[in-house]
């Protein structure tokens, strides 16, 4: 039984990143007045080599040929390469951003959660208080900032401004530093990134965690739960907060999926951090399709692997999900 | 007296001003007695209910007089102390069993969480504890029942669950509000059974609270009937059913369905229709819709007097 | 209520910018402007100084005056007046964008949800599909595409550098964001007791859809207006901020913090305070946002009678 539905969700989710590739190649070849070859060519080639051009890349194959070769390319040979870099594999070069990425959105999820959850938790506790109000104004605020901005502001604070007080000396300059050379300097690097990318989703979890909670505190279980002897804590924590979780984690895993998919490009651009979002940036530059394809398609396996996941921890933080279907 | 409430006010700051929803409420409960609590939906008896067991946390409420209970004022008590109570010494059974239980944990885990607050038993004690409270409420397979989650059972069994998660603490004073309202009728009648042989089987007080005058005829020692927030009328069961003498009570004793007749809501076959708190009249709240109306009914609320047998009427005498 | 204060502030100053540039700041903000100097304190002062280190040079910094009144970019423009001239085409961005994206999404919604069996399945699934794809991808890579080219369909040609390009893009998606919710509300409606039972009554549908359906889903429409609207702001700046967006000479805030870039260490006023512009008017966005949410939702209302 659980098999056939993991084969469904298998099936689906194949059925949807052929969709999603389908639609990026679309985009970038068959867009009317699209044409990758002069893209390549460079500007003012004359058409004699822009039919050589074409030829070379096999643009001249008619567009299901070219988007069967490309898949081939990407997923069963692996060695697909740069259309502007001739020679540089597309593969390695993703697999070497991921961890940059990786490690980028770990550490801010671990900040945003336990920033989100101190704050909405102490919010909903004090619902109506000055100190409510404020701290949803404040989350208001981080959710309202342009994360790339924010980053340059962090920048010129701690790499500039400040970098000289005690404060903030002990930040490095920008770039990445790989865990496995110097898990010190990897930390310290990434420390103000983290910070950065962790705020619009303080700011959001926070607010949407408190509206959760403030909504659980009036039903039904809550008065059973006070009427039982709980403490005040252990009503939010045991019985309102397990339930704002749930909704909570859907949230996360999607928005977790998204971010390492690409989703957190603005920051790795503006902190010089090569991950997966920076390679699509540069890529989308020079409209290197090839690799546009590929990181592309790498985030949408993450966002809907992403999915899967979190439909799959729906069975098991939620009881009532698992008698359905 | 295990319990004796005096002068109980409750009433909430509003943008439109003070809305007073329950006044001037006073009744005593006795161990090991029933006590019901009857009137129409709004007139103020969950209120009165949730404020035995301080659980009103609405910051606009506002709530004076005395609840005694073993002597000692609810109202003044510290939380802590106040916790130790809930749930302990008192616990409450409320209204729509369909969503009074956390839908995340299991039933067995809710009963056990209540048990290790007031207890020092182990978790596996607690537990051998709730899985024979489920079966003495008339659950076979209790232990398997103890491990399903509240949306796996029906409502009857939910509100079975409710009840023993009330009494593992072997309350002195159980308040059941409206405990079967939510269910059918053959359910019904087993729960209240229930409730009956709980009395006997732990000598808990029962405070009932309900607006069907035939599940108060069957199960309460006393009656207070409350109309828009007040008690019109107090006594002993046998004694208000027999000789009604505030106009209210005898109108709806009036239209309780003989024996087998068919079901109709009592308080529908009064003309009328009782005010909301914001528009309650100066005088007597019934007055509007009462066949015993004079001058003075208009004036001042009539105050509730008598040692056992407690009426609020200025005609009391006169209701036939 | 203030938050709509402000939203009003801050339109008036943008459509205000022609005004600012010819009254106040008195420089053209789109014409470089390189070689001049102003008057500051009866001191001339260069627009553009040679810098501390003696290499190159550094614009003005605010002066907190009339003219520059927060500096010049690297262009020599006087960031106050580029500032409000970027706030129109912003807010322009937002709005249309906004207008598009309900436009379609209430369609959709009323479409699939009110159809339903086969029209149904397959909008469903496509809004499953684009609410898979990463969103900042799609928008990108469209972005990528048409700015570089600009679009011809049959007889209709837009330029790359129109401002319509970013409108649509940004406008078509979060076209699903919007378009599931009103489906299952509409889906949910046409399943109501009133709803059938007026099909019962032999009630024609176009005139259910006209009395029931179409003014529920308006008030949800209005409801996501604001917020929608602040998602399209913060979006346009970073497609703008990635040089994908609005293309110059045409500024908007975006674009600005892009030219403050490359002058963050020096004159960080480039790039701080349409940052600050962005945050207020989102943040304006967002809590007018709540209070329509509040205005519209009956249950907020009820415990606001309570
Ligand atoms: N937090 C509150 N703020 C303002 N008014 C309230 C509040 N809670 C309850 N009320 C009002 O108090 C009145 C009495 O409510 P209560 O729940 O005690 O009625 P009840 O007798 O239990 O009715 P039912 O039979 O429907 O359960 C109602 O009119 C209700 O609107
Ligand atoms: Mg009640």
């Amino acid at each position: 039984m659980i098999f056939l539905v993991l084969l469904r969700r298998l099936a689906e989710m194949v059925f949807v990143l052929f969709s999603i590739s389908v639609l990026v190649f679309l985009i970038f070849f068959a867009t009317p007045g699209a044409d990758p070859a002069a893209r390549i060519a460079g500007r003012g080639a004359s058409p004699a080599t822009l039919a050589a051009v074409r030829h070379a890349f096999g643009l001249d194959q008619p567009l299901p040929v070219q988007y069967g070769l490309m898949m081939k390319h990407l997923f069963i040979t692996q060695d697909l390469t740069s259309f502007v870099n001739p020679g540089q594999l597309v593969i390695p070069a993703v697999l070497q951003a991921v961890p940059v990425t990786l490690s980028l959105v770990f550490g801010a999820a671990v900040i945003w959660l336990i920033f989100a959850v101190a704050i909405g938790v102490t919010a909903a506790a004090l619902r109506g208080s000055v100190i409510d109000r404020s701290l949803m104004f404040l989350a208001m605020a981080g959710v309202s900032m342009p994360v790339f901005w924010l980053g340059e502001v962090a920048n010129l604070i701690t790499q500039a401004r400040f970098h000289n007080t005690v404060l903030f000396s002990w930040v490095p300059a920008l770039g990445y530093v790989p865990l496995t050379q110097n898990p010190l300097l990897w930390f310290k690097s990434l420390v103000i990134p983290w910070t950065v990318l962790a705020v619009t989703y303080i700011g959001l979890y926070s607010r949407v965690l408190r509206a959760n909670l403030v909504e659980a505190l009036t039903e039904d279980y809550i008065r059973t739960a006070r009427a039982k002897g709980l403490s005040e804590r252990q009503v939010i924590f045991r019985h309102a907060l397990r339930m704002s979780l749930i909704t909570l984690v859907s949230m996360f895993g999607l928005d977790f999926g998204a971010l390492v998919g690409g989703g957190a490009l603005l920051i790795e651009v503006v902190c010089a951090l090569p991950g997966v979002g920076m390679l699509t940036y540069q890529a989308l530059q020079n409209l290197d399709l090839p690799f546009i394809m590929a990181t592309v398609m790498y985030g949408a396996i993450f966002i809907v692997a992403a999915n899967t996941v979190v439909d799959m921890l729906y069975l098991l933080i939620d009881p009532r999900a698992r008698g359905a279907r | 007296m295990l319990l004796d409430v005096q002068n109980l006010s409750i009433s909430f700051r509003t943008p439109r001003g003070l809305l007073p929803v329950v006044e001037d409420v006073s009744f005593q409960l006795a161990e090991s007695e029933i006590l019901a609590i009857v009137g129409e939906s709004g007139s103020g008896k969950s209120l009165t209910a949730l404020s035995i067991m301080r659980l009103i946390t609405d910051p606009n409420a506002i709530i004076t007089g005395k609840i005694l209970f073993k002597g000692e004022d609810i109202l003044t008590l510290k939380e802590p102390a106040m916790r130790r109570l809930r749930g302990g010494a008192m616990a409450m059974i409320f209204q729509d069993p369909m969503t009074a239980l956390t839908p995340v944990y299991t039933i067995g885990a809710q009963i056990v969480e209540q048990i290790r607050i007031h207890t020092k038993l182990p978790t596996w004690q607690a537990r051998l504890r709730a899985e024979s409270l489920l079966a003495a409420m008339g659950i076979a397979d209790a232990q398997q029942i103890s491990r399903r989650f509240p949306h796996q059972l029906s409502g009857g069994m939910r509100q079975r669950v409710m009840i023993a998660m009330a009494l593992s603490c072997s309350p002195a004073l159980l308040i059941a509000d409206e405990p079967t309202t939510a269910l059918d009728v053959t359910v019904q009648a087993q729960i209240l059974e229930l409730l009956l042989k709980l009395r006997k089987e732990f000598n808990s007080s029962i405070l009932l609270i309900t607006h069907d005058m035939g599940i108060v005829a069957q199960t309460a020692d006393r009656v207070a009937v409350m109309y828009a927030g007040r008690i019109a009328e107090s006594g002993a069961t046998g004694d208000i059913f027999a000789h009604p003498m505030h106009p209210y009570t005898a109108g709806l004793l009036a239209a309780i369905p003989q024996l087998h007749g068919p079901r109709i809501n009592a308080f529908s076959a009064i003309p009328g229709a009782p005010p909301a708190p914001h528009e309650k009249p100066a005088g007597c709240a019934f007055a509007p819709r009462c066949a015993y109306r004079i001058a003075v009914c208009a004036e001042r609320p009539p105050l509730l007097h008598g040692p056992f047998r407690q009426v609020a009427c200025f005609r009391a005498g006169e209701v036939a | 209520m203030l938050a709509f204060a402000i939203l009003i502030v801050i339109i008036a100053a943008c459509l205000a910018a022609p005004w600012y540039a010819q009254n106040i700041s008195q420089s053209d903000p789109f014409a470089s402007n390189l070689d001049g100097s102003i008057t500051l304190a009866g001191q001339p002062v260069d627009i553009m100084q040679s810098a501390d280190t003696g290499f190159g040079v550094t614009p003005i910094g605010p002066t907190w005056t009339q003219k520059y009144f927060l500096g010049a970019d690297d262009q020599g423009r006087d960031v106050a007046a580029r500032i409000l001239f970027g706030g129109r085409n912003s807010l322009l961005i937002a709005a249309g964008a906004t207008l598009i994206c309900l436009t379609l999404a209430g369609l959709i919604g009323i479409v699939a949800g009110f159809s339903g069996g086969f029209v149904d399945s397959i909008l469903a699934r496509i809004l499953d599909i684009l609410w898979a794809f990463p969103v900042y991808l799609l928008a990108i890579s469209l972005s990528a595409v048409l700015i570089s080219r600009g679009l011809k369909l049959g007889p209709v040609t837009i330029d790359s550098d129109s401002l319509l390009i970013p409108i649509a893009i940004i406008g078509i998606v979060y076209v699903p964001y919007v378009a599931r919710p009103i489906r299952g509300q509409v889906l949910s409606l046409a399943r109501s007791d009133f709803v059938l039972a007026a099909v019962c009554l032999g009630v024609p549908r176009a005139r259910i859809l006209w009395k029931d359906i179409l003014p529920n889903v308006i008030t949800t429409l209005i409801v996501f207006a604001p917020l929608m609207m602040a998602l399209n702001m913060l979006t346009e700046a970073a497609l703008s901020f990635l040089s994908i967006g609005v293309q110059p000479p045409a500024a908007s805030w975006g674009t600005i913090i892009l030219d403050g870039e490359g002058l963050l260490y020096t004159r960080p006023a480039v790039a701080i305070a349409p940052g600050l512009a962005i945050m207020l008017t989102v943040v304006a966005l967002n809590f007018l946002g709540d209070g329509v949410r509040e205005a519209f939702d009956p249950r907020a209302k009820i415990r606001v009678q309570k």
